[in-house]
């Protein structure tokens, strides 16, 4: 992208992309042996502003299938188009949060959030009111000038996200975002990402090992199973949003949630022992 | 400072007036002390000269030592520089080319296995009695760890912090001079204050084996005359030498290293 193109300057721009991944396969080579199977053969297509939450237990593939998809590893077969194009490096639509912050300690708030736009070598001046608006969508409009340093987890996490949206991302790219932090602060997230998502209108992939927490967000919860890794099943999930917390009392929650259970303990990775 | 509760308002008191002066209260003790056994031990100037002799003879001769501080303060420097030029270089090959990590590390580790004293003739034999033989000790004692502690620094990068920065597009220059290079300030300078502190002593080693000039030059004029003031005149110059290169490059450090503690 050149210096002149200013996505900012294009509200339509700010549609959702749409992710097709087909017939994806990762392995990775050991030594002294065969290569090792990350991903089995995965199709699948993301439509334009969904929000897809991918639930798997460790090793299954789920963080190998977000790298794909971020460009940030080549799959070993098959392809991953972010809106017709091919992914061979990380598409300029696609923002990424990490599972922690990595916020830079040496700058404020502020410049960690202006980070990607001073790398794609965009005017800095120009995102300041969009980065003032994030900020005050995740209520630290007061933090701007902080460090990193003195900020809790759950704010640093909002900032890495606020980081993630200065770009105005078709797709954002979640690996287990609230996953190193704290459980009453991580139910706050989970709200607070939920609003934030209601103002956009970007496609979402969320990583997490949480049923709870990917049935609760996401149109779509995407099972993985681990070894070689494939997707075990493909729930949609049609709560009206705004969604309250309540909806985690709801039987249809509960009964999603069951069904998720039962794949993972078909794969042996859920057992309850007996004495 | 979990040792302590600094709660209470004796504990802060101690915090706030009595832990700054504790080393210069300590240095005091010891210096007074010495002061009083001199006399009270009977022994002459020749022997061991008290602390305010000491500092009557720097007075004194204060133009005798700035004269050969400068001379030493100027190799030091020159040696210093030559080190920071080739020893950052030398460590970003090492940290971005396998092929030279694996040919030229082990080697440096070696180097560095020789006692530089026990070079300090050689280098005379072959650099001869002027400045050269001095910076190069300088450079070759200050050299190493400014390699070790920039590699180390460059290493400090977590890797997800890259595929952040690639993630958003960096290319690999953008990669180094935006996250890099920042992450590895604070190791960097750590090895240019060791390298400063060692700079002094390649510097003085260099003067004792040949010299016309300089404060190691000026130590062994003392010793062949027996003036042992000025012999101890001489190490705390040095000594103040040391401390003030020393002193500079933690100013440099306030300026580029943003401060850790508030990580």
């Amino acid at each position: 992208m050149s210096a002149a193109v200013r996505p900012i300057e294009h509200p339509q721009a700010r549609h959702g992309a749409g992710v097709e991944i087909d017939s994806v396969t990762k392995s990775y080579p050991v030594r002294n042996g065969a290569d090792v199977a990350a991903l089995s053969p995965t199709t699948l297509t993301i439509a334009p502003g969904e929000f897809v939450a991918v639930v798997g237990p460790s090793g299954c593939g789920k963080s190998t299938l977000l790298s794909m998809i971020a460009g940030l590893t080549d799959p070993t077969t098959g392809c991953v188009r972010i809106d017709g194009e091919t992914v061979t490096k990380p598409h300029p639509k696609v923002g990424v949060v990490f599972q922690s912050d990595l916020l830079l300690y040496w700058r404020t708030v502020a410049d960690n959030i202006l980070l990607p736009v001073e790398i794609k070598g965009w005017h800095r001046d120009d995102y300041r009111t969009r980065m003032t608006a994030l900020l005050e969508q995740v209520g630290l409009e007061e933090f701007a000038q902080k460090y990193p340093g003195e900020l809790s987890g759950g704010m640093r996490q909002r900032v890495a996200i606020c980081r993630a949206l200065i770009q105005q991302p078709g797709l954002l790219l979640m690996d287990e975002p609230f996953g190193a932090l704290d459980a009453l602060t991580r139910e706050q997230m989970i709200i607070d990402l939920q609003s934030m998502w209601g103002a956009l209108d970007n496609t979402v992939l969320f990583i997490t090992h949480s049923i709870d927490e990917a049935v609760f967000l996401a149109d779509r919860v995407l099972v993985m199973s681990p070894r070689p890794g494939r997707i075990a099943l493909d729930l949609r999930v049609e709560f009206d949003r705004p969604r309250k917390w309540r909806v985690h009392k709801e039987p249809a929650f509960q009964e999603h949630v069951a069904r998720v259970r039962a794949i993972f303990e078909a794969a042996g990775v859920l057992a309850e022992r007996d004495e | 400072m979990a040792r302590r509760s600094s709660g209470n308002t004796s504990g802060r008191i101690i915090e706030r007036f009595v832990e700054p002066l504790a080393a210069p209260g300590l240095a005091l003790i010891v210096i007074i002390a010495w002061q009083l056994a001199v006399p009270a031990l009977g022994l002459s100037e020749f022997v061991l000269p008290t602390p305010s002799q000491i500092i009557a003879r720097m007075a004194k001769d204060y133009t005798l030592l700035l004269k050969h501080a400068s001379v030493t303060l100027l190799e030091v420097l020159g040696g210093f520089a030559i080190a920071v030029a080739a020893g950052i270089p030398t460590a970003l090959l090492i940290f971005y080319s396998r092929i030279f990590e694996r040919a030229v590390y082990p080697l440096l580790i070696a180097e560095q296995a020789i006692p530089k004293v026990a070079l300090a003739p050689l280098v005379v034999l072959y650099l001869g009695y002027g400045w050269a033989p001095k910076i190069f000790l300088a450079f070759l004692i200050g050299y190493f760890p400014i390699v070790v502690s920039t590699v180390v620094g460059l290493q400090s990068l977590d890797p997800a912090m890259v595929s952040l920065v690639r993630s958003m597009g960096a290319t690999r220059w953008q990669t180094f001079i935006k996250i890099r290079l920042p992450a590895a300030l604070p190791n960097l300078f750590g090895g240019l204050k060791l390298a400063i502190a060692l700079a002094v002593i390649g510097a003085v080693i260099g003067e004792y084996v040949a010299a016309e000039k300089g404060l190691g030059y000026l130590q062994l004029q003392a010793n062949s005359q027996f003036d042992t003031t000025l012999n101890f005149a001489t190490v705390v110059a040095i000594a103040m030498l040391g401390v003030l290169l020393f002193a500079m490059v933690r100013l440099a450090e306030r300026a580029f290293v943003f401060r850790r503690e508030v990580r």
